[in-house]
């Protein structure tokens, strides 16, 4: 059934044009290059990063993407990736918590627990981050559908530790625009989403001024196929959308922009990868001063986390996948990271194994204490190439960012499905291009094996018990909650949800104390918003 | 190879949102001739044998990315029998570990995908297997 691609012919060189189309020179030269427009680390447009130091003051985080199972699970894997010296942590929800269903929900019922950590009240919270400083670690929440309440969880674990909420650190991904493009875990129409996003990003600025509120991600349309540039021109669209909104809210964009923060996925092509970020942090500093009138300097700084693997990685040949990353490491490395995740060989079919987790995360390690690459700023600014791509990148953003407003601005394109369409046409072009051979991966469109052979070692295996604890404990929260304070909790967050000029915040994190579930705050707000119709296009 | 005169539908079971997988697919056997309809995300088992059912198709194609697949498709065939849909042949692309193919089979699916196919020897299998209908 899986043919081998043997007659396809070795390739002899490499492509001559990026993965974005940009017809690359033989050589760069020094003509090819601006000067004036890349400016010195730190300082405005930012091109070479946002610290003068760059990773001398401080080093990326690690930050290894890991939530499976139950609470206990997880906050067991937490531990062991600490004690390996992991300096953040990031959660990864499972599909019911992150569409706001409660795990006894029917379409909930085979997907609790599979692919990330199920919280469903404050009793599992609890549990996940039991015995962990929060407020010493920064913790990062994948979520987005449900952030705002992942969010009030997290304040109210924080609040029953008596840890003051100025001192936690972390991000909520909190981007749903990209959900209805590629991700899917959207609930609510756009407008009250809109909102949403908007009510906690100003609660947090107030509430826990050093954590982020919104990390805007381009990683989800990228790895679903489109190119580095459309990935960086789709996410700056969508920022501004956000900038909107906050601004129409009368939020001061040189206060709140000092927390919007971006992520990103790292793909295999080096030098395009670096030049992504380069010329979006550059691009991102511009606008910002230009459309918004933003002087603040912190305001200014494209601050970014990114994931190395995904779609770049393969289930053939698997231990290939450890190279690939390592490559991608790097790149995000001279692109200027904040925190990077670097993906588990197995990662492409598998929740990684103790195993493969640990050497994603002596990847990391490798890269920023043995190879030396952190140790100036910027080590590539000045590189003809380098510099030349990074104009020629920004160059086509722009180009994107243009046909996205032609159309109507990204809310509109989104709403009737034009960018999702686009995309699925990219990534068909994509599929077809390595079916052809002309998009070369190593071990699955040239230089295969003649048979398949499972090379895999070591399988993950889910703890068939963790669905039960996870539903045991829930109805016990039911059983022995005040449901009065329930009740209460939300009736209010309904009757503010009516109003478009509350804060919801301070009710969630309410009705989170109350141990309300997910399910119920959830359902409270889609009895007065309603939900989100896909725009089905082919 | 033609799929003319074929209906497919393509359907998003369960909670996964990576529909990008499921598009690719629905466009290359549109493509291909076939007639072919995509329910959107997050669709219920029994709402999607009920859509195979009433659009008449000759086909269902499941993707999931979540690891949900083994109850997803057995429900999905489950309730296709009930709804006199018994006929309509069921294929399933995705994450799906090697080991759980035969499992997929046994439980009614009649072939099954992943994402390093080739786009053209997926629609030739789907092709040869509703010539074997």
């Amino acid at each position: 059934m899986n043919k081998p691609h043997t007659e396809l012919a070795e390739p002899n060189q490499p492509s001559l044009k990026t993965p974005s189309g940009i017809e690359a020179p033989e050589v760069a030269t020094a003509d090819m290059v601006h000067p004036e427009g890349i400016g010195a680390p730190g300082e405005y447009p930012f091109t070479r990063g946002i610290f003068d130091n760059g990773y001398r003051g401080r080093l990326w985080t690690f930050r290894q993407y890991s939530g499976f199972g139950s609470a206990e699970e997880t906050n067991e894997r937490y531990k062991f990736l600490i004690n390996q010296g992991q300096t953040g942590l990031s959660v990864a929800l499972d599909l019911p918590t992150q569409c706001g269903y409660d795990p006894t929900d029917p379409m909930a019922s085979s997907e609790v627990g599979k692919v990330g950590v199920p919280i469903a009240t404050l009793a599992d919270a609890e549990i996940l981050f039991d015995g962990l400083d929060l407020a010493k670690l920064s913790t990062s929440f994948t979520i987005n559908g449900t952030a705002a309440i992942i969010y009030a969880m997290y304040l109210a674990v924080a609040d029953k530790r008596g840890i003051p909420r100025a001192k936690l650190t972390g991000t909520i991904q909190n981007d749903i625009l990209k959900e209805y493009v590629a991700r899917g875990t959207w609930i609510f129409p756009v407008r009250p989403s809109m909102r949403l996003i908007a009510d906690s990003v100003m609660y947090s600025n107030e509430q826990t001024p050093r954590f982020n509120p919104i990390s805007i991600a381009g990683a989800h349309v990228r790895d679903a196929g489109c190119t580095a540039v459309e990935e960086m021109a789709y996410t700056l669209a969508n920022a501004f959308a956000y900038v909107d909104e906050l601004v129409r809210r009368g939020g001061d964009p040189n206060a709140f922009a000092k927390r919007l923060s971006f992520f990103f996925y790292v793909h295999m092509d080096f030098f395009e990868e670096i030049c992504k970020f380069r010329a979006a942090r550059r691009y991102w500093a511009k606008q910002l001063k230009a459309r918004y009138g933003v002087t603040d300097d912190k305001a200014l700084m494209f601050r970014f986390g990114v994931v190395c693997g995904g779609s770049s990685l393969t289930a053939e040949q698997p231990y290939n996948n450890i190279v690939r990353v390592g490559i991608e490491n790097m790149a995000a490395v001279f692109g200027g990271a904040q925190s990077i995740f670097t993906c588990a060989f197995d990662e492409a079919f598998q929740i990684p194994t103790e195993t493969s987790a640990e050497i994603a995360l002596r990847t990391q390690q490798i890269v920023a204490y043995e190879s030396g690459i952190s140790r100036t700023v910027d080590p590539l600014g000045g590189s003809y190439y380098v510099e030349w791509l990074t104009d020629r990148m920004e160059e086509e953003m722009e180009k994107v960012m243009a046909e996205i407003d032609e159309y109507g601005g990204t809310v509109q394109a989104i709403e009737d499905g034009y960018l999702q369409m686009r995309i699925a046409r990219r990534a068909l072009e994509r599929k077809l291009d390595t079916d052809k051979g002309d998009r070369v991966v190593v071990g699955v469109n040239h230089f295969r094996h003649e048979e398949e052979r499972n090379e895999l070692g070591e399988v993950f295996r889910m703890n068939p018990e963790a669905v039960k604890t996870v539903v045991e404990r829930y109805h016990h929260v039911k059983a022995t909650r005040d449901n009065a304070a329930v009740e209460r909790t939300l009736a209010a967050l309904a009757a503010a949800s009516a109003t478009d000029d509350v804060n919801l915040m301070p009710l969630l994190v309410d009705c989170c104390h109350a141990y309300a579930t997910v399910g119920e705050m959830v359902d409270t707000l889609k009895r007065e918003w309603g939900e989100f119709e896909e725009p089905v296009r082919l | 190879m033609s799929l003319a005169g074929k209906r497919i539908l393509i359907a998003k079971p369960g909670l996964d949102g990576h529909d990008v997988g499921a598009k690719i697919i629905a466009l290359a056997l549109r493509d291909a001739g076939a007639e072919v309809i995509y329910t959107g995300l997050r669709k219920s088992p029994q709402y999607i044998a009920r859509v195979a059912v009433e659009e008449d198709v000759d086909a269902v194609g499941l993707s999931i990315l979540s690891g949900s697949h083994v109850d997803l498709v057995r429900d999905t065939v489950r309730h296709l029998r009930e709804a006199q849909g018994g006929n309509i042949k069921i294929f399933v692309g995705g994450t799906i570990p090697q080991e759980d193919v035969e499992p997929l089979m046994s439980s009614g699916a009649a072939g099954v995908f992943n994402a390093s196919q080739r786009i053209e020897d997926v629609v030739a299998e789907v092709d040869r297997l509703l010539d074997d209908a």
